[in-house]
């Protein structure tokens, strides 16, 4: 528990609690790009160099520019006017649902917690080619499947996006 | 309390807040963001779980972290291409606006 640790755990919380709560959805993604940026930094902290790495890339880098074009390409910059927010609009059950299940969460840690003592082990080392043998050997068939699934995906989501013309399919 | 709890406790905010906001705002874009959020939360728990966990050497929970990393990108783009279709034909993010299955 360093503090470095509760700066992060601010900085990514803050960030996801700004993201789902300000009104201004390019704020909201700029948000989301400081949380992911911080839990990024959270796994470099667990010693998870790849992973860390990874997020950056992939989160910070691609969803987050993905999701600021999805903002531009739909031109809703802003959620609608606050009209809607009547008795069956407002965002309080949601909220409401969010802290019960945060709170059953954390009752069930406290409480595992408590019963087991801590018994801390020493820091484990993830090299990459540890991590490259590993892809290579154990686990070479979900690496297999992941790469079916991302050229699936790549292709589903230019045939979903692309400009449907009359009389074609 | 020790740093497995902190790291926990941590994740299962973050899920909460996804939570909350994907089931309260009105954005399909931000209904994604809460999803991401939550998938976030759950590889967070993979990473402090293979750091804290017996056998860190066999990279399970690293493995698991980055095959889910790659999960949520493709989840990302086929639903984001998915809300700039349905932007496209009915001319709203709005989930509230957006209750017939048939155009």
């Amino acid at each position: 528990m360093s503090v470095a640790f509760f700066i992060l755990v601010v900085l990514t919380l803050a960030g996801a609690v700004t993201a789902m709560s300000l009104r201004r959805l390019v704020h909201c993604a700029l948000a989301l790009a400081a949380s992911l940026a911080g839990l990024a930094a959270l796994y470099l902290e667990l010693g998870a160099q790849f992973v860390g790495l990874a997020q950056i890339l992939v989160y910070v880098g691609a969803v987050a520019i993905l999701i600021v074009f999805a903002i531009l390409l739909t031109g809703s910059t802003e959620e609608d006017s606050p009209r809607g927010f009547g008795p069956s609009h407002s965002p309080a059950a949601g909220v409401a649902i969010g802290a019960a299940v945060f709170a059953v969460l954390a009752w069930a840690i406290c409480v595992h917690a408590a019963a087991s003592p801590a018994a801390l082990p020493a820091k484990p080392a993830a090299p990459v080619q540890q991590i490259g043998d590993a892809l290579m050997g154990r686990f070479v068939l979900p690496l297999e499947v992941i790469a079916l699934l991302l050229t699936a995906a790549l292709i589903g989501a230019v045939i979903l996006a692309m400009e449907e013309k009359h009389g074609a399919l | 309390m020790n740093p497995l709890e902190g790291y926990l406790l941590v994740s299962a905010f973050l899920f909460a807040a996804g939570l909350a906001g994907a089931l309260s705002r009105r954005s399909a874009i931000l209904v994604l963001v809460g999803i991401e959020l939550m998938l976030n939360a759950a590889n967070l728990n993979f990473v402090a779980f293979w750091r804290y966990g017996p056998h860190p050497e066999a990279l399970t929970g690293i493995m698991f972290a980055i095959f889910s990393i790659a999960v949520a990108a493709a989840e990302a783009a086929v639903g984001l291409a998915l809300i700039i279709a349905i932007y496209r034909h009915s001319n709203t993010t709005d989930v509230n606006q957006l209750d017939s299955m048939k155009g």
